[in-house]
């Protein structure tokens, strides 16, 4: 009986340990280096709630406003033409700087000529070119032509928020052990995450040019790889009371989503009041979406908004 | 204005959004049910729409005549923005008889309102109107709704107002929001831009085209 028992246990033994090698085998993660600052472990990014803001105010407030300026990356094609002239005439004149990156050049609208044809080689060559034009902004917003964004919003997001902390936010999304930002809803980089990025991109190691995997992953997922190399993760950017506010559908297929789930509080239960990003809109939703964000209002309404931001030169803000 | 077949797919969610903005709302249909809707004795269909209009003026003159001061006929597909609503309405006496929408020039002279775009009549022009048809004056002479109500209207001379905002834009629409938004080629003046009382600036997308105070928009299914 005990002898029996002996070789089970030690049969136990044997399978747990060989099962525990073979775990830590199989995960694959990459050697963390931390830089200097403090190492963010939640993955939840929340946006300043009215007490926070509140508390900052006298003197600070107007700092805050003036510093939060944001890049936009907008990563264009010549066959999504109308998404591209849409977006140029539409959101992102409420960036602070927006530059428009293409696989190859185009008769109809102006872009940096990337000429590649490659997708992540192409992101890589984008913020490249964007850190290495950053001049004195210090928010950069990555974006594909067929998101929609809403500037403002992200600048309330980031608002209380040092760039030179490493953030990489979005619509936060985890594939297997790899927690990445989505791409079709745009993913945030802070001055600090780009700039480790940036010299990452050299190792050919850790960030080789064509490619990680034996089978192609998808550029957003590349960047994440790279990104945790240098000590930055992906956080899921949020409003103060935890709804995404990165999404990767349109407004409409939202509000059907909720009147599927929620059918008798639709509106309440379908997205965030300050959404930064929504996706797989048509140019001509782009337009009504500005109509509807910037210029309709109900008058007299109050929205106890604390700070303003004003409209940029030549947006469509009366 | 509703109808049995609409409460679900429609009028529920109208009830659900800009309807809890206005100070009270009925909705007006052939059969009472607990949605809660009124009943107002006249079958469905294209054909009926001035009598169900005529009989909904009636029983609105007959029962709220003295705890409202405005009287919004708006359809299962309109979408109304109360608040501008009620900052265009503030410029207007109520006991004076005024017809407020989106003017449209055609058959009558002074013209008459969008039914599509949603109206609104004063207190003093709902009591025209009644009036109107209890000594005969104004008849149901036509199954077009809104043509008709505007020709009971000039009959019982009630005066037409001008709801642009300060800088001439419309207020009331009788199309979807992408109509008047999304940028067109140029083409020929399509039928509903003659139709127009005052004259349609027409300018390049968002800057003129359309108000900031949007008040009646009629929405596609």
């Amino acid at each position: 009986m005990l002898s029996e028992g002996g070789s089970f246990m030690k049969g136990m033994a044997m399978g747990g340990i060989f099962c525990l090698g073979l775990s830590l085998f199989g995960s694959f993660s990459p050697a963390t280096e931390h830089g200097p600052g403090e190492q963010h472990h939640h993955h939840h990014v929340k946006a300043p709630s009215k007490d926070e803001l509140t508390r900052l105010l006298d003197g600070h407030v107007l700092d805050l406003v003036n510093q939060v300026r944001v890049s936009c990356i907008i990563m264009v094609q010549p066959k999504i033409l109308v998404h591209w002239a849409a977006a140029l005439d539409t959101w992102t004149k409420h960036c602070d700087k927006a530059v428009f990156y293409t696989s190859e050049s185009s008769k109809a609208l102006e872009a940096v000529d990337l000429n590649e044809k490659d997708d992540w080689a192409r992101l890589r060559k984008a913020l490249n070119h964007a850190y290495e034009n950053a001049g004195d902004l210090r928010w950069f917003f990555v974006a594909k032509a067929t998101t929609f964004a809403i500037i403002e919003n992200l600048k309330h997001l980031v608002l209380t928020k040092d760039p030179e902390e490493p953030f990489y936010l979005g619509n936060a999304m985890k594939s297997g052990e790899l927690e990445y930002v989505a791409y079709e809803s745009g993913i945030v980089l802070s001055y600090e995450a780009l700039k480790r990025l940036v010299n990452v991109l050299q190792d050919e190691e850790k960030c080789p040019e064509r490619g990680h995997a034996l089978w192609a992953m998808s550029e957003d997922k590349q960047l994440a790889v790279c990104l945790k190399y240098t000590g930055v993760f992906a956080e899921n950017g949020e409003d103060s009371h935890g709804k995404g506010l990165f999404n990767s559908k349109s407004v409409d297929s939202l509000i059907t989503d909720s009147m599927r789930e929620n059918p008798t509080n639709v509106v309440e239960g379908c997205c965030s009041d300050l959404a930064v990003t929504f996706n797989d809109m048509s140019p001509n939703q782009m337009q009504v979406m500005m109509f509807g964000v910037y210029r309709l209002r109900p008058y007299g309404h109050d929205f106890h908004d604390l700070l303003v931001f004003q409209p940029p030169e030549g947006s469509d803000n009366d | 204005m509703t109808m049995p077949k609409h409460l679900e797919t429609r009028t529920q969610h109208v009830r659900a959004t800009w309807a809890k903005h206005c100070d009270r709302v009925l909705y007006m249909s052939s059969e009472s049910t607990d949605f809660p809707t009124v009943g107002l004795n006249v079958s469905e269909g294209r054909e009926n729409l001035y009598w169900k209009t005529i009989r909904a003026f009636q029983f609105l003159h007959q029962n709220h005549m003295h705890d409202m001061d405005w009287f919004l006929k708006a359809d299962d597909d309109t979408f109304v923005v109360m608040e501008n609503l009620r900052h265009t309405l503030s410029r207007f006496d109520t006991e004076k008889p005024w017809y407020l929408g989106r003017r449209f020039a055609p058959f009558i002279k002074k013209g008459y309102m969008s039914g599509g775009a949603g109206y609104v009549l004063s207190k003093e022009a709902l009591r025209r109107f009644v009036t109107g048809f209890q000594t005969g004056k104004c008849t149901h002479f036509s199954d077009l709704e809104d043509m008709a109500l505007g020709k009971c209207m000039e009959t019982m001379e009630v005066e037409l107002g001008d709801t642009r905002d300060e800088k001439g834009r419309q207020t009331f629409h009788p199309f979807p929001l992408d109509h008047y938004v999304i940028r067109t080629p140029p083409r020929r003046r399509p039928w509903y831009m003659i139709y127009d009382f005052y004259t349609p600036i027409e300018v390049l997308v968002m800057k003129y085209f359309e108000a900031t105070r949007w008040v009646g928009v009629v929405l596609a299914q």
